[in-house]
Protein backbone atom coordinates (compact mmCIF):
# COMPACT_ATOMS: atom_id res chain seq x y z
CA UNK A 1 0.00 0.00 0.00
CA UNK A 2 1.65 3.33 -0.98
CA UNK A 3 0.55 6.87 0.17
CA UNK A 4 -0.24 9.49 -2.45
CA UNK A 5 -0.96 12.32 -0.06
CA UNK A 6 1.39 14.67 -1.35
CA UNK A 7 2.53 15.30 -4.50
CA UNK A 8 5.01 18.52 -4.27
CA UNK A 9 6.35 20.29 -7.97
CA UNK A 10 9.84 21.04 -8.31
CA UNK A 11 10.53 23.17 -11.11
CA UNK A 12 13.43 20.90 -13.07
CA UNK A 13 15.58 23.97 -13.50
CA UNK A 14 16.21 24.92 -10.35
CA UNK A 15 19.34 23.47 -9.06
CA UNK A 16 19.19 24.22 -5.40
CA UNK A 17 15.57 23.31 -4.46
CA UNK A 18 16.57 19.65 -6.76
CA UNK A 19 19.35 19.83 -3.87
CA UNK A 20 17.13 20.95 -1.28
CA UNK A 21 13.34 20.04 -1.10
CA UNK A 22 13.75 16.13 -0.19
CA UNK A 23 13.87 17.41 3.48
CA UNK A 24 10.33 17.68 3.65
CA UNK A 25 9.51 14.66 3.07
CA UNK A 26 6.19 14.73 0.42
CA UNK A 27 4.90 11.40 -0.36
CA UNK A 28 5.98 11.93 -4.13
CA UNK A 29 8.36 15.12 -5.95
CA UNK A 30 7.33 15.83 -9.15
CA UNK A 31 10.08 17.00 -11.53
CA UNK A 32 8.63 19.56 -13.34
CA UNK A 33 9.49 20.12 -17.29
CA UNK A 34 7.06 21.50 -18.41
CA UNK A 35 5.14 24.76 -17.53
CA UNK A 36 7.98 25.75 -14.83
CA UNK A 37 10.97 25.75 -17.55
CA UNK A 38 11.45 28.12 -19.87
CA UNK A 39 12.07 27.49 -23.73
CA UNK A 40 15.61 27.97 -23.71
CA UNK A 41 16.01 25.79 -20.58
CA UNK A 42 14.41 22.63 -21.36
CA UNK A 43 17.69 21.06 -22.30
CA UNK A 44 19.94 22.03 -18.96
CA UNK A 45 16.54 20.96 -17.06
CA UNK A 46 16.66 17.47 -18.57
CA UNK A 47 20.29 17.17 -17.57
CA UNK A 48 19.72 18.52 -14.02
CA UNK A 49 16.93 16.00 -13.22
CA UNK A 50 19.01 12.90 -14.67
CA UNK A 51 21.75 13.87 -12.52
CA UNK A 52 19.23 13.93 -9.01
CA UNK A 53 17.58 10.53 -9.80
CA UNK A 54 20.95 9.00 -10.21
CA UNK A 55 21.40 9.87 -6.60
CA UNK A 56 20.12 8.92 -3.41
CA UNK A 57 18.86 11.78 -1.92
CA UNK A 58 15.30 10.81 -3.01
CA UNK A 59 15.18 7.53 -1.92
CA UNK A 60 12.08 6.45 0.29
CA UNK A 61 9.82 9.47 -1.70
CA UNK A 62 8.15 8.53 -4.81
CA UNK A 63 9.38 10.02 -8.14
CA UNK A 64 7.14 11.56 -10.67
CA UNK A 65 8.50 13.95 -13.98
CA UNK A 66 5.95 16.16 -15.33
CA UNK A 67 7.29 15.73 -19.70
CA UNK A 68 6.02 18.46 -21.90
CA UNK A 69 2.69 17.83 -23.94
CA UNK A 70 2.90 15.76 -26.58
CA UNK A 71 2.05 18.53 -29.19
CA UNK A 72 5.41 19.77 -28.32
CA UNK A 73 8.85 19.24 -29.61
CA UNK A 74 10.16 18.69 -26.19
CA UNK A 75 8.77 15.50 -24.99
CA UNK A 76 10.28 12.66 -26.95
CA UNK A 77 13.98 13.98 -25.38
CA UNK A 78 11.95 14.24 -21.98
CA UNK A 79 10.93 10.57 -21.85
CA UNK A 80 13.74 9.52 -23.16
CA UNK A 81 15.60 11.02 -20.13
CA UNK A 82 13.00 10.24 -17.80
CA UNK A 83 13.10 6.94 -18.46
CA UNK A 84 16.61 5.77 -18.87
CA UNK A 85 17.20 8.33 -15.53
CA UNK A 86 15.11 5.35 -13.61
CA UNK A 87 12.11 7.63 -12.63
CA UNK A 88 8.98 5.92 -10.95
CA UNK A 89 6.57 7.54 -13.04
CA UNK A 90 6.39 10.22 -16.15
CA UNK A 91 3.75 12.61 -15.39
CA UNK A 92 1.71 13.25 -18.83
CA UNK A 93 0.21 16.62 -19.21
CA UNK A 94 -2.87 17.57 -20.80
CA UNK A 95 -3.94 14.09 -21.23
CA UNK A 96 -7.31 14.39 -23.58
CA UNK A 97 -7.81 10.68 -24.82
CA UNK A 98 -6.60 7.20 -24.46
CA UNK A 99 -4.50 7.62 -27.99
CA UNK A 100 -2.35 10.54 -26.25
CA UNK A 101 -1.60 7.49 -23.06
CA UNK A 102 -0.84 4.95 -26.01
CA UNK A 103 1.81 7.44 -27.68
CA UNK A 104 3.60 8.02 -24.26
CA UNK A 105 3.66 4.10 -23.75
CA UNK A 106 4.97 2.91 -27.22
CA UNK A 107 7.36 4.96 -26.40
CA UNK A 108 8.43 4.24 -23.08
CA UNK A 109 8.23 -0.05 -24.20
CA UNK A 110 11.18 1.08 -26.80
CA UNK A 111 13.05 3.29 -24.18
CA UNK A 112 13.18 0.37 -21.84
CA UNK A 113 13.77 -2.16 -24.35
CA UNK A 114 16.79 -0.09 -25.49
CA UNK A 115 17.85 0.66 -21.78
CA UNK A 116 17.74 -2.60 -20.72
CA UNK A 117 14.89 -1.02 -17.89
CA UNK A 118 11.93 -4.31 -16.72
CA UNK A 119 9.44 -4.05 -19.17
CA UNK A 120 6.69 -2.13 -17.37
CA UNK A 121 8.78 -0.79 -14.47
CA UNK A 122 8.04 2.93 -15.52
CA UNK A 123 4.51 3.78 -14.55
CA UNK A 124 2.25 6.84 -15.49
CA UNK A 125 0.21 9.24 -14.17
CA UNK A 126 -2.20 11.36 -16.55
CA UNK A 127 -3.08 15.37 -15.92
CA UNK A 128 -6.86 15.88 -16.70
CA UNK A 129 -6.61 19.64 -17.41
CA UNK A 130 -9.71 20.26 -20.01
CA UNK A 131 -13.37 18.87 -20.44
CA UNK A 132 -12.08 16.78 -22.80
CA UNK A 133 -10.03 14.71 -20.91
CA UNK A 134 -12.84 15.01 -17.90
CA UNK A 135 -15.34 13.40 -20.08
CA UNK A 136 -12.72 10.69 -21.32
CA UNK A 137 -11.47 10.18 -17.92
CA UNK A 138 -12.90 6.58 -17.56
CA UNK A 139 -11.00 5.65 -20.46
CA UNK A 140 -7.98 6.94 -19.74
CA UNK A 141 -7.52 5.78 -15.89
CA UNK A 142 -8.32 2.43 -17.59
CA UNK A 143 -5.80 2.80 -20.77
CA UNK A 144 -2.62 0.70 -19.54
CA UNK A 145 -2.01 -1.37 -16.33
CA UNK A 146 1.64 1.43 -16.59
CA UNK A 147 -1.64 4.01 -15.33
CA UNK A 148 -0.90 4.32 -11.44
CA UNK A 149 -2.65 7.70 -10.66
CA UNK A 150 -4.78 10.65 -12.41
CA UNK A 151 -4.52 13.73 -11.43
CA UNK A 152 -7.11 17.02 -12.22
CA UNK A 153 -5.66 20.04 -13.02
CA UNK A 154 -7.39 23.29 -11.81
CA UNK A 155 -5.98 26.26 -14.23
CA UNK A 156 -6.12 24.73 -17.64
CA UNK A 157 -9.17 23.26 -16.55
CA UNK A 158 -10.97 26.21 -15.66
CA UNK A 159 -9.90 28.59 -18.93
CA UNK A 160 -11.01 25.67 -20.98
CA UNK A 161 -14.71 25.36 -18.56
CA UNK A 162 -14.76 29.58 -19.29
CA UNK A 163 -14.85 30.18 -15.75
CA UNK A 164 -12.15 30.79 -12.59
CA UNK A 165 -11.43 30.37 -9.41
CA UNK A 166 -13.96 31.31 -6.61
CA UNK A 167 -14.10 30.62 -2.84
CA UNK A 168 -15.63 28.64 -0.57
CA UNK A 169 -17.75 25.45 -2.12
CA UNK A 170 -15.56 25.40 -5.46
CA UNK A 171 -18.76 24.60 -7.36
CA UNK A 172 -16.94 25.21 -11.10
CA UNK A 173 -14.69 22.38 -10.33
CA UNK A 174 -17.46 19.98 -8.40
CA UNK A 175 -18.55 18.12 -11.27
CA UNK A 176 -14.75 17.74 -12.73
CA UNK A 177 -13.57 16.75 -8.74
CA UNK A 178 -16.48 13.91 -9.01
CA UNK A 179 -15.79 12.72 -12.26
CA UNK A 180 -11.64 12.04 -12.20
CA UNK A 181 -12.52 10.66 -8.82
CA UNK A 182 -14.51 8.04 -10.05
CA UNK A 183 -12.71 7.55 -12.99
CA UNK A 184 -9.50 6.76 -10.92
CA UNK A 185 -11.43 4.64 -8.78
CA UNK A 186 -13.21 2.66 -11.15
CA UNK A 187 -10.09 1.51 -12.76
CA UNK A 188 -8.44 1.15 -9.41
CA UNK A 189 -5.67 3.40 -9.10
CA UNK A 190 -4.63 6.83 -7.23
CA UNK A 191 -6.17 9.87 -7.93
CA UNK A 192 -4.87 13.77 -6.81
CA UNK A 193 -6.78 16.79 -6.59
CA UNK A 194 -5.98 20.19 -7.78
CA UNK A 195 -2.93 22.48 -6.54
CA UNK A 196 -3.47 25.30 -4.24
CA UNK A 197 -2.03 28.67 -5.77
CA UNK A 198 -2.17 31.14 -2.94
CA UNK A 199 0.74 30.08 -0.66
CA UNK A 200 0.41 32.08 1.81
CA UNK A 201 -3.74 31.38 2.26
CA UNK A 202 -3.19 27.99 5.12
CA UNK A 203 -7.19 28.43 5.68
CA UNK A 204 -8.21 28.40 1.74
CA UNK A 205 -5.66 25.58 1.31
CA UNK A 206 -7.08 23.66 4.52
CA UNK A 207 -10.55 24.26 3.08
CA UNK A 208 -9.67 22.76 -0.31
CA UNK A 209 -8.14 19.51 1.21
CA UNK A 210 -11.22 19.28 3.35
CA UNK A 211 -13.09 19.05 0.10
CA UNK A 212 -10.72 16.58 -1.42
CA UNK A 213 -10.10 13.99 1.30
CA UNK A 214 -13.68 14.31 2.17
CA UNK A 215 -14.24 13.56 -1.68
CA UNK A 216 -11.74 10.63 -1.15
CA UNK A 217 -8.84 12.22 -3.28
CA UNK A 218 -6.02 10.15 -1.72
CA UNK A 219 -4.03 13.61 -2.12
CA UNK A 220 -2.94 16.63 -3.71
CA UNK A 221 -0.64 18.36 -6.01
CA UNK A 222 1.29 20.94 -4.24
CA UNK A 223 3.49 24.03 -5.29
CA UNK A 224 5.19 24.88 -1.94
CA UNK A 225 6.66 22.94 0.74
CA UNK A 226 4.97 24.50 3.62
CA UNK A 227 1.82 22.89 2.13
CA UNK A 228 2.93 19.61 2.53
CA UNK A 229 2.89 19.34 6.67
CA UNK A 230 -0.62 20.91 6.86
CA UNK A 231 -1.52 18.66 4.00
CA UNK A 232 -0.45 15.04 6.09
CA UNK A 233 -2.15 16.68 9.42
CA UNK A 234 -5.06 17.19 7.39
CA UNK A 235 -5.11 13.80 6.39
CA UNK A 236 -4.22 12.60 9.72
CA UNK A 237 -6.93 9.68 10.86
CA UNK A 238 -9.06 10.57 14.59
CA UNK A 239 -7.50 8.96 17.34
CA UNK A 240 -10.92 7.05 17.74
CA UNK A 241 -10.60 5.73 14.36
CA UNK A 242 -6.88 4.50 15.09
CA UNK A 243 -7.81 2.95 18.10
CA UNK A 244 -10.59 1.21 15.95
CA UNK A 245 -8.31 0.27 13.29
CA UNK A 246 -5.51 -1.75 15.73
CA UNK A 247 -8.03 -3.54 17.17
CA UNK A 248 -9.80 -4.84 13.61
CA UNK A 249 -5.96 -5.41 12.74
CA UNK A 250 -5.06 -7.49 16.63
CA UNK A 251 -8.87 -9.73 15.84
CA UNK A 252 -7.36 -10.17 11.92
CA UNK A 253 -4.23 -11.57 13.20
CA UNK A 254 -5.53 -13.63 15.89
CA UNK A 255 -8.01 -15.53 13.64
CA UNK A 256 -4.97 -15.83 11.74
CA UNK A 257 -3.01 -17.63 13.94
CA UNK A 258 -5.87 -19.79 14.92
CA UNK A 259 -6.46 -20.51 11.50
CA UNK A 260 -10.04 -19.39 11.27
CA UNK A 261 -11.61 -18.21 8.36
CA UNK A 262 -13.36 -15.30 9.21
CA UNK A 263 -12.31 -12.68 11.35
CA UNK A 264 -14.47 -10.93 14.04
CA UNK A 265 -14.46 -7.98 16.27
CA UNK A 266 -16.99 -8.08 19.21
CA UNK A 267 -19.48 -10.22 17.63
CA UNK A 268 -19.18 -8.63 14.23
CA UNK A 269 -17.79 -10.19 11.59
CA UNK A 270 -15.41 -8.15 9.87
CA UNK A 271 -14.88 -8.08 5.72
CA UNK A 272 -11.53 -7.91 4.00
CA UNK A 273 -12.11 -3.98 2.71
CA UNK A 274 -12.61 -3.29 6.29
CA UNK A 275 -9.05 -5.22 7.08
CA UNK A 276 -7.81 -2.88 4.50
CA UNK A 277 -9.03 -0.09 5.44
CA UNK A 278 -7.78 -0.05 9.10
CA UNK A 279 -4.27 -0.88 7.32
CA UNK A 280 -4.83 1.90 5.50
CA UNK A 281 -5.66 4.04 8.94
CA UNK A 282 -2.59 2.84 10.56
CA UNK A 283 -0.53 4.22 7.73
CA UNK A 284 -1.72 7.33 7.51
CA UNK A 285 -1.10 7.46 11.42
CA UNK A 286 2.19 6.49 11.33
CA UNK A 287 2.97 9.02 8.49
CA UNK A 288 1.07 11.96 9.89
CA UNK B 1 32.58 15.46 -28.47
CA UNK B 2 34.25 18.24 -30.08
CA UNK B 3 34.12 22.12 -28.68
CA UNK B 4 33.67 24.31 -31.49
CA UNK B 5 32.13 27.45 -29.75
CA UNK B 6 31.03 28.59 -26.30
CA UNK B 7 28.77 26.96 -24.32
CA UNK B 8 27.02 27.87 -20.74
CA UNK B 9 24.86 26.36 -18.27
CA UNK B 10 23.82 27.30 -14.53
CA UNK B 11 23.31 30.31 -12.69
CA UNK B 12 25.01 32.09 -9.70
CA UNK B 13 22.61 31.13 -7.74
CA UNK B 14 23.25 29.48 -4.31
CA UNK B 15 23.70 25.50 -4.69
CA UNK B 16 23.65 25.80 -8.06
CA UNK B 17 27.21 26.53 -10.15
CA UNK B 18 27.51 28.27 -13.75
CA UNK B 19 29.73 26.59 -16.21
CA UNK B 20 31.56 27.69 -19.58
CA UNK B 21 32.78 25.45 -22.09
CA UNK B 22 34.73 27.44 -24.85
CA UNK B 23 37.27 25.80 -27.70
CA UNK B 24 40.86 25.55 -27.20
CA UNK B 25 43.43 25.36 -29.30
CA UNK B 26 46.11 22.72 -27.55
CA UNK B 27 44.45 19.04 -27.32
CA UNK B 28 43.99 19.90 -23.00
CA UNK B 29 41.63 20.94 -20.29
CA UNK B 30 42.31 24.26 -18.95
CA UNK B 31 40.28 24.13 -15.94
CA UNK B 32 39.78 27.60 -13.83
CA UNK B 33 37.42 27.16 -10.75
CA UNK B 34 36.50 29.89 -8.79
CA UNK B 35 34.43 27.96 -5.34
CA UNK B 36 33.17 29.48 -2.18
CA UNK B 37 33.98 25.96 -1.06
CA UNK B 38 37.03 24.83 -2.50
CA UNK B 39 39.21 24.58 0.30
CA UNK B 40 37.06 21.64 1.60
CA UNK B 41 35.52 20.68 -1.90
CA UNK B 42 38.29 21.42 -4.54
CA UNK B 43 39.39 18.21 -5.38
CA UNK B 44 36.01 16.49 -5.29
CA UNK B 45 34.72 19.30 -7.67
CA UNK B 46 37.55 18.85 -10.16
CA UNK B 47 37.01 15.20 -9.87
CA UNK B 48 33.52 15.48 -10.96
CA UNK B 49 34.00 18.21 -14.06
CA UNK B 50 37.28 15.66 -14.92
CA UNK B 51 35.47 12.80 -15.26
CA UNK B 52 32.48 14.55 -16.98
CA UNK B 53 34.47 15.74 -19.68
CA UNK B 54 35.77 12.33 -19.96
CA UNK B 55 32.55 10.94 -20.13
CA UNK B 56 31.68 13.29 -22.87
CA UNK B 57 35.05 12.52 -24.76
CA UNK B 58 35.90 16.27 -24.12
CA UNK B 59 40.01 16.63 -24.36
CA UNK B 60 40.48 20.17 -25.43
CA UNK B 61 38.44 22.57 -23.99
CA UNK B 62 38.53 25.74 -22.11
CA UNK B 63 36.36 25.39 -18.41
CA UNK B 64 35.64 28.40 -16.22
CA UNK B 65 33.40 27.24 -13.48
CA UNK B 66 32.15 29.54 -10.32
CA UNK B 67 30.66 27.07 -7.97
CA UNK B 68 28.38 28.21 -5.00
CA UNK B 69 27.76 25.68 -3.44
CA UNK B 70 26.61 22.87 -6.08
CA UNK B 71 25.91 19.32 -4.86
CA UNK B 72 28.57 17.05 -7.17
CA UNK B 73 24.87 15.46 -9.45
CA UNK B 74 24.89 18.98 -10.22
CA UNK B 75 27.81 20.22 -11.18
CA UNK B 76 27.96 17.17 -13.55
CA UNK B 77 24.15 18.26 -14.79
CA UNK B 78 25.86 21.50 -15.65
CA UNK B 79 29.00 20.03 -17.16
CA UNK B 80 27.26 18.32 -19.30
CA UNK B 81 24.72 20.18 -20.51
CA UNK B 82 27.28 23.14 -21.05
CA UNK B 83 29.05 20.43 -23.36
CA UNK B 84 26.59 19.53 -25.43
CA UNK B 85 25.63 23.22 -25.68
CA UNK B 86 29.09 24.06 -26.91
CA UNK B 87 29.52 21.10 -29.16
CA UNK B 88 26.32 21.76 -30.73
CA UNK B 89 25.23 18.41 -30.07
CA UNK B 90 21.13 18.34 -29.74
CA UNK B 91 21.37 14.20 -29.83
CA UNK B 92 21.66 13.61 -25.90
CA UNK B 93 23.09 10.09 -24.65
CA UNK B 94 21.40 10.15 -21.36
CA UNK B 95 23.32 7.14 -19.00
CA UNK B 96 25.53 6.50 -22.39
CA UNK B 97 22.84 4.58 -24.21
CA UNK B 98 22.12 5.68 -27.69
Amino acid sequence: MKLRRSMMFIPGSNAGMLSNSYIYKPDSVMFDLEDAVSLTEKDTARHLVFNTLQTNLYDGIETVVRINGVDTPFWEDDLDMAVRGGVQIVRLPKTESVDDVKEIEQRIEKIEKDCGRKAGDTKIMAAIESACGVVNSVAIARSTPRMVAIALAGFDYLVDMQTSRSAGSEPELFYARAAVLHAARAAKIDAFDVAYGDVNDDAGFLREVEIAKNLGYNGKSLIHPRQIDLLHKAYAPAQKDIDHARQVLQAAKEAQEKGLGVVSLNGKMIDPPVIHEAQRVILLAENA
Amino acid sequence: MKVIQKGMAGTLESSDVLVVVSPNDADDIKLSLQSKVEKQYGNAIRKAISETLAKCGVTGAKVDVRDQGALDCVIRARVEAAVYRAADEKNVKFGGQS
